[in-house]
Formats: C-alpha cells, sequence, structure tokens
C-alpha cells in the first residue's frame, strides 16, 4: 500500500473527530473524538516516518501518547470534580466564563 | 495481503470513529473507541513500527481505555438531549468536517512530495522494534524522554487535586 492511502485515511479520521467536537455536548464525547484526532496525527507521523525511513517520526508518535495520556487524565478530573458539585455534564450550560 | 489487511483495518478505524460520534450512549462511545484503537496498532504494524503499536494497545486500550470505562461508569451513561442551541448544528457541523477533510485531501494530493504515491524504502527487520525506539529515546531524545515523564507526574498529581474529595465542601461550591 502506497503511503498516500495511510495519509488520506489520517485525514478521513481527523475529519470525524473534528465533526464530533462540534456535534456532541457531552464532555466526556468530546474528550474521545479528541482522542480521535491525536490518533489520527499519530497514523500521519507514523505513515511519514515509513515514508522517510527513519524511526524518529515513531518518537513523536510516541510522545503524543504521553501527551493525550495526560490530557485524559486530567479531562476525566474535570468531569469527576463536576459531577461532585452536581453540576450539568453537557458543555452548553457550563457557560459561567463566557462573557 | 497487505491490501485485505490494510482495507480491513482502515474500515475498523473508521467504523470505531464514526461510532464514536454518532452512539449516544457514551458507554458504547467508548467502546467504539477500543475497536478504532485496535484496528490503528493494525495499521502501525503495517507501517513497520512495532513498537508503537504495541504501546498503542498497552497504554491506549489497556489503560486510557479502562479510565474512560470506569469514569463512565461513575458519572452514569445518560443520554444526550436533542436541544440544538444552534439552529441547525447537526447538518452544519458533518459539512464542516467534510470540507475540512476535502482541504486536508487536497493539501496532500497535490504535495510535491514523490515518495507520498510509494511504499517507502526497504527497511530492514528491525525497523520500529523496541531496541531501535528505546536507544532513540535514550540517546537522541533524552531530554524530550524525561520532560513527558515529569509531564505525567504533573497530570497524576493534578487529577488527584482536581478529583479528590474536598474537606469543606459546602464553601468551595
Amino acid at each position: 500500500m502506497s503511503i498516500e492511502w495511510y495519509i488520506v485515511l489520517s485525514s478521513l479520521l481527523f475529519a470525524v473527530g473534528a465533526t464530533g467536537i462540534l456535534i456532541r455536548r457531552s464532555p466526556m464525547v468530546i474528550l474521545l473524538c479528541l482522542e480521535l484526532m491525536l490518533n489520527a496525527g499519530n497514523l500521519a507521523l507514523v505513515a511519514f516516518s515509513r515514508m522517510v525511513g527513519n524511526q524518529q517520526g515513531q518518537v513523536f508518535a510516541i510522545v503524543v501518547m504521553v501527551i493525550a495520556a495526560c490530557e485524559v487524565v486530567i479531562g476525566l478530573g474535570l468531569i469527576v470534580a463536576l459531577f461532585r458539585r452536581k453540576l450539568p455534564l453537557n458543555v452548553d450550560d457550563l457557560r459561567e466564563l463566557r462573557g | 495481503m497487505e491490501a485485505v489487511l490494510f482495507f480491513l483495518a482502515a474500515i475498523g478505524a473508521l467504523g470505531g470513529a464514526v461510532g464514536v460520534v454518532a452512539l449516544r450512549n457514551p458507554f458504547f462511545s467508548v467502546l467504539a473507541l477500543i475497536v478504532h484503537l485496535f484496528s490503528l496498532s493494525v495499521l502501525f504494524l503495517l507501517l513497520a513500527s512495532a513498537f508503537v503499536a504495541a504501546a498503542q494497545v498497552v497504554v491506549y486500550a489497556g489503560a486510557v481505555m479502562v479510565l474512560y470505562v470506569f469514569v463512565v461508569a461513575y458519572v452514569g451513561s445518560d443520554q444526550e438531549s436533542a436541544w440544538e442551541p444552534i439552529p441547525g448544528q447537526q447538518f452544519l457541523a458533518p459539512l464542516l468536517g467534510a470540507a475540512l477533510f476535502i482541504e486536508l485531501s487536497v493539501a496532500v494530493l497535490s504535495s510535491s512530495l514523490i515518495a507520498l504515491g510509494t511504499d517507502g524504502p526497504h527497511v530492514g527487520r528491525g525497523f520500529g522494534n523496541p531496541a531501535a525506539i528505546g536507544h532513540l529515546l535514550l540517546e537522541d531524545f533524552l531530554l524530550p524522554f524525561e520532560a513527558s515523564s515529569i509531564l505525567l507526574l504533573l497530570a497524576a498529581v493534578g487529577a488527584v487535586v482536581l478529583a479528590g474529595r474536598r474537606k469543606e465542601e459546602g464553601e468551595a461550591a
């Protein structure tokens, strides 16, 4: 399979994740869609690393995985804190910081 | 053989991604993301990166998804309301997503990277195995490696601070 296929698949997955962030209103599903976008980026990084024949892109992918894990941990901590304070788990109802 | 595997994994990854977005119950969304992650690790194996594929399964499907399942079980998976704050959001958002995909595809397919149309150079058996990646991480990328370990520690401490039980619950809210 040529590298093009992987890159097109990765941009398709990225677009699906972006659509999910625009559509969904539960913060948990928005975090899942962020994971989709980060994974699409990972796929592109690994595909380009294969295209160049250099393993450094795979190290970048691993660093992206670490960032994703940190983001999930903080995001889920926020969701649990919201739930404890009986706030609605809906990004449209959490608009206190909006001007 | 490789093409068949690629298309099977691509269908799995795409189906999982669409499932995450389309399923109304957050618990099913998490399960769809697990399907997506396993398909992606197959794609990583096809791209000769064994260590990244293993890390994907162990870290993502193993650890991160278990965290998600616990939080969904704790918070409870109630359905989203159908109320739309922006009129036409359900139709506009897929349109914008499709526009993003077309834009990215045009950018990729019209790029002058000649190697995009090839399978990539021939690489030996050691390409992307744990020894090679570990060598890179500990010699060429030592500083980012240590920085990401500090980041993970900070995230763990931050999660405990955020989600921990407050003593004075009343005044904090």
